[in-house]
């Protein structure tokens, strides 16, 4: 069976793309934030990971209002960036894997997610981004991705509890796969901002630090809020959080818990407070 | 079962975009989208009304496009994820756009977000 190594989280500012094609990350702005990644590389290194699941909310590159999933399942062998209109560099194709998406679509159906399937999807920079902030000395990250878009762009949103269920039935699925892939599950997205309305500039830091907490000792914490209650706390952006509840929802399985790798969290780049978490299954 | 009754409570200075939002905003969002591409971005740089009319936009989307003011934007319907691309074909980013919606200079505005890390902690600073 396939081994499910742990998970990733990571925010996906558009920014941070300029920031890595101009090589910034040293520079005193981005420092902070990018110097929270070099232990997960080390991590990463070790693990090596073949396949990554990753949960993301697409932003208006794939999916228009005129259909607009609550869950969307990637079913391509190769993902492309296109141009987003904001002007940031666009990334080369990521390599897909069918197989685990097809596999992942029949566990899902059959524990009643009624998701959509997706041979064909752009993915923006809340897919490619992460990953090269992961595996930043490869052209393209040395892995196959599954894709799974959550919806943060129209309200209702799915509950925090949906979403952390569909992530453990996403864990179910990948350590049913008769396969012998070294699987990680990613989140990308938040923590707290807010981008429109006078409440622009919204940023929460206090439950920005529980929740990164709650990631690794009282994953469903949460679970309790409604999808404006999660607006309130962390702001209209900062519903992107949904994704790291899908990424450790994946991590239940068995309930052996998981060790903390590393995380780190700063405040701000662009509008956002940023945070980024890497966990290990404890076996 | 127990059915769930939506949340609809009010947050100060913000507005959830919901399906009445999504109804109201459709074409001015729908044009937004169509900014992915550079020949439409190129296209409407040439001739806005021209092209905001190719897009169906009522008065008010048009009058806050033209005006490029995100609050009426918002209230014309606009979703923020779309407006994005519309705010990059000036040039303009996240920090602009929020110094504009909440009245303050860029530099106030960038110094209002990096004050956040005054905030105080948590667990000292409980949430719920």
């Amino acid at each position: 069976m396939a081994t499910l190594l742990g998970g990733l989280a990571t925010s996906h500012i558009p920014a941070i793309g300029h920031a890595i094609a101009k090589g910034w990350q040293q520079e005193p702005y981005w420092k902070p934030f990018f110097d929270g990644f070099p232990p997960i590389h080390r991590w990463l290194e070790q693990v090596r990971p073949e396949v990554v699941v990753v949960f993301y909310n697409d932003h208006g590159l794939n999916f228009f209002l005129d259909k607009m999933p609550t869950f969307a399942v990637g079913a391509a062998a190769e993902y492309r960036n296109a141009d987003e209109g904001w002007g940031i560099p666009t990334l080369p194709p990521l390599a897909g894997c069918p197989e685990l998406s097809w596999h992942l679509i029949q566990h899902l159906v059959a524990n009643e997610f009624d998701i959509v399937t997706c041979q064909e999807m752009l993915v923006d920079h809340a897919c490619s981004l992460p990953l090269k902030l992961f595996w930043p000395t490869h052209e393209v990250a040395p892995v196959q991705i599954v894709p799974i878009d959550i919806n943060t762009v129209q309200f209702p949103l799915p509950t925090a509890r949906r979403v952390y269920q569909l992530g453990r039935a996403v864990g179910e699925a990948i350590a049913a796969w008769d396969s012998d892939k070294r699987v990680l599950v990613m989140a990308t997205g938040g923590l707290s901002h807010q981008l429109e309305g006078e409440r622009a500039g919204f940023i929460n830091k206090a439950f920005d630090q529980q929740f990164l907490e709650s990631m690794v000792s009282n994953p469903e914490w949460a679970t309790q809020f409604s999808d404006l209650e999660l607006v309130e706390r962390a702001g209209t952006q900062g519903v992107e959080l949904l994704m790291w509840l899908a990424m450790r929802g994946a991590l239940t399985r068995g309930g052996a818990g998981v060790r903390k790798v590393h995380s780190n969290y700063h405040i701000p780049i662009s509008n956002t407070a940023t945070g980024v978490l890497a966990l290990e299954c404890l076996a | 079962m127990s059915s769930r009754i939506p949340d609809t409570h009010d947050i100060p200075g913000t507005t959830p975009f919901d399906g009445s939002m999504a109804q109201k905003g459709y074409a001015l969002n729908k044009m937004c989208f169509s900014f992915n591409d550079k020949a439409n971005r190129e296209a409407f740089v040439a001739d806005p009304e021209g092209y905001m009319a190719q897009y169906g936009l009522n008065p008010q989307q048009a009058e806050a496009v033209r005006t490029k003011q995100v609050l009426a934007l918002l209230q014309a319907g606009g979703n923020a994820y779309y407006l994005a691309k519309f705010a990059g074909i000036f040039g303009l980013n996240m920090q602009d756009i929020g110094a504009q919606q909440t009245g303050v200079s860029k530099p106030e505005f960038m110094a209002k977000l990096a004050a956040a890390n005054q905030q105080p902690d948590w667990p000292a600073a409980r949430i719920v």
